[in-house]
């Protein structure tokens, strides 16, 4: 366990290093912050002042240096804007973006479970059409635009929550809902699909046979087994939200990490974008961890016990929960019916 | 066997299966019936595809959403299995009846340790608690000889060998002492000395406890060795039934004497293996009359029009041909045909 954290830190390091250089570079190419910050007739000495006293009159490479080197005595760097420290403000506005994130994942999953499930008991059937109508649709909506219908719909129509802002319960609707679409519509055909093939497995009807009842069957035998491939997925799309539910968060006016990241860009504000950006990064590398563990806690052949056999077979178990048709039983019976099995298996 | 009480405890009459196909519906299993007595072995004889799974997941009600009985009856002692309902099934039948698949590591959850499945059994029909399911569990992996049990019982499916599995599939098949015990193919993905192994132990524990053991199997050797009864399927129809003494030495079906002499035996080393020609029918196009006549070198008008009906055909044997008396004997020698050769 100790030598897997410490593997995946050791590994992870790189790639952070990499975020923060690009975002540096990157962020310093969408202008000179004085143009911003300065009065438009600003003179010549107050720009050099400015540049001087922000560092931005150094090369850049010398910039990163000391960047660097303030990142290992936890400095950030401060605000152009307010002049506060820029990692506390990130740290300040992420709950928020966290507790949405939370919200609209716990949501999701909880009716992509059941809804998935259900599809999956009847393959074709009515109601499996049915998700899989809805599910797609959810899944392909983009949520700038179900955002902006969402606020003309609940907001000024009927009036029923506020367009914007944090106050309430009610002010939590519009946000969750648009958030939730994408990973609703997801999960339920990744745990559909899961589930149909759970079902057929031998080991269901070994379950069966034992007497199990259909809900122990489907909740401790079935569920269990496609909740692996369903965790890899909604890991997927947690991630999606931590690092920014951007659109969502401006246009609610949702004050978390991914708006102060579009403030921070629109008013070149680099300390606050560079400590938001390596913030959501560790977040995400943390968010893997966890997603690891969950996985080898659900899939006793994914630990580092288990050995390499187990964990390819549990892989291939993995990736073959596409959403596809079961093969009718047919096949399996008929399949190898013109070899001469008899022949063949004679000692 | 020392111990045949003979008491019938599976009968199944005329049983039918049927399969809705995009095609059509086709018949799997036609017409099939035979008798599993307590203490003894019978076994379901057959190629890949001639419906002897079928016959035993219509049996353990385990068919596919896509098959379903659709005639016939089961009959486990006494009480026909398909007009139960579904909890009566799961109360009566899951105790009465174990199943043991053939493949085990498919068969076993992955997810869950051994004790955990084995102890499933009794936390459902016995009311036990985790502590007390996990301490049976124990006991079952002694009883079908698992070394170790107490620190196995905590390890997962694929923590064991195929030949351990097997046993752990086995023991949560009898776990309930069931009356009938239902092999599919259990020794099929198995080498040959661990597939000795599991018949030696199917054998005991059929003998232990007294129960009724169907086994399914391709395999014309285990057949002679284990089973006392033989039912012979081809094509969904069984061609021939009787004790495995009898159908062996005097085969009255021409299906039965391809298969026999299809063995590889010491007095032909040298020769060409005999095989029988051509391959079984597909299910849509099963043949009006009789369903080997393709391959049978005794067909004639008549097997083409008229469907032979199981008739006896000699003490306690039957066969499903309209010229079983112009069978000839089987040209192997019964202890040929059941040596089992290592090959060097």
């Amino acid at each position: 366990m100790l030598t897997y954290l410490r593997k995946r830190i050791i590994s992870s390091a790189l790639p952070l290093v990499v975020v923060v250089i690009g975002v540096f570079a990157l962020a310093r190419m969408t202008g000179n912050p004085a143009a911003l910050y300065l009065p438009l007739n600003a003179t010549e000495a107050m720009r050099e002042d400015f540049a001087a006293r922000n560092g931005l009159d150094q090369p850049i490479w010398a910039q990163m240096a000391q960047y660097f080197g303030g990142l290992l005595r936890l400095d950030f760097g401060a605000s152009m804007r307010t002049g506060e420290d820029a990692a506390a403000m990130a740290l300040r506005a992420f709950p928020a973006t966290l507790q949405l994130a939370a919200m609209t994942m716990l949501l999701a999953i909880v009716l992509a479970v059941v809804v998935g499930s259900i599809a999956a008991l009847k393959p074709n059937g009515l109601l499996d059409r049915f998700a899989s109508f809805t599910s797609m649709i959810a899944a392909s909506i983009p949520d700038f635009w179900l955002a902006i219908v969402g606020i003309w719909v609940f907001a000024i129509s009927l009036g029923w929550v506020p367009t914007s802002g944090v106050v309430g319960a009610a002010a939590w609707f519009l946000p969750v809902a648009t958030l939730l679409m994408r990973p609703f519509g997801t999960l339920v055909q990744v745990i559909r699909g899961a589930m149909v093939s759970a079902l057929s497995e031998p080991y269901i009807k070994l379950a069966r046979s034992k007497g199990a009842t259909q809900r122990r069957v489907i909740a401790s035998h079935a569920l269990r087994n496609a909740a692996a491939p369903a965790l890899t997925v909604a890991g997927d799309l947690t991630v999606g939200l931590v690092n920014g539910a951007v659109v969502v968060e401006t246009i609610f006016g949702w004050p978390g990490i991914g708006k102060l990241m579009i403030d921070s860009i629109l008013q070149r504000d680099f300390a606050v974008l560079q400590a938001c950006v390596l913030l959501t990064a560790v977040a995400i590398f943390a968010l893997n961890i966890l997603i690891d563990l969950g996985y080898a806690l659900l899939d006793p052949r994914v630990r580092p016990s288990a050995g390499k056999r187990a964990r390819r077979s549990a892989r291939r178990d993995a990736s073959r929960h596409r959403p596809s048709q079961p093969a009718p039983a047919v096949a399996a019976e008929r399949a190898d019916a013109t070899e001469h099995e008899l022949t063949r298996s004679l000692p | 066997m020392s111990t045949i009480t003979d008491q019938a405890v599976l009968q199944v009459q005329n049983l039918d299966v049927d399969i809705r196909t995009p095609q059509g519906t086709l018949r799997v299993v036609n017409n099939v019936g035979f008798t599993a007595r307590s203490g003894t072995t019978l076994a379901l004889l057959g190629e890949s595809g001639c419906g002897k799974s079928m016959t035993a997941k219509a049996i353990a009600g385990l068919l596919d959403p896509v098959a379903q009985v659709s005639g016939g009856s089961a009959e486990l002692l006494g009480e026909d299995l398909n007009q139960m309902s579904s909890s009566r099934r799961r109360q009566v039948a899951s105790p009465g009846l174990g199943i043991v698949f053939q493949d085990a590591l498919a068969a076993l959850n992955p997810v869950y340790t051994v004790g955990a499945q084995l102890g499933e059994a009794f936390r459902i029909h016995r009311g036990m608690g985790k502590k007390q399911a996990k301490a049976e569990a124990v006991d079952l992996m002694r009883r079908v000889g698992i070394p170790e049990p107490e620190t196995r019982v905590n390890s997962y499916p694929h923590q064991f060998s195929g030949g351990m599995r097997q046993r752990i599939l086995i023991a949560m098949a009898v776990a309930l002492n069931p009356r009938l015990l239902i092999a599919d193919e259990p020794t099929t993905a198995l080498d040959v000395t661990v597939q000795a192994q599991i018949m030696a132990l199917l054998k005991r524990l059929r003998t232990e406890t007294d129960m009724a053991l169907v086994l399914i199997t391709h395999d014309l050797a285990v057949v002679a060795e284990e089973a006392d009864d033989v039912c012979i399927m081809y094509a969904g129809n069984v061609v021939e039934q009787g004790s495995v003494q009898t159908v062996f030495a005097n085969p009255t079906h021409p299906y039965t004497k391809g298969l026999l002499e299809s063995v590889p035996g010491q007095g032909q080393r040298g020769q060409a293996l005999s095989s029988i020609p051509g391959s079984p029918p597909e299910l849509s196009r099963i043949p009006a009359g009789c369903v080997y006549q393709d391959r049978c070198p005794l067909a004639s008008e008549l097997c083409r029009a008229e469907r032979p009906a199981l008739r006896e055909t000699g003490p306690g044997q039957r066969a499903a041909c309209h010229f079983a008396e112009q069978v000839p004997h089987a040209t192997v020698s019964q202890t040929g045909s059941t040596e089992k050769e290592i090959p060097a």
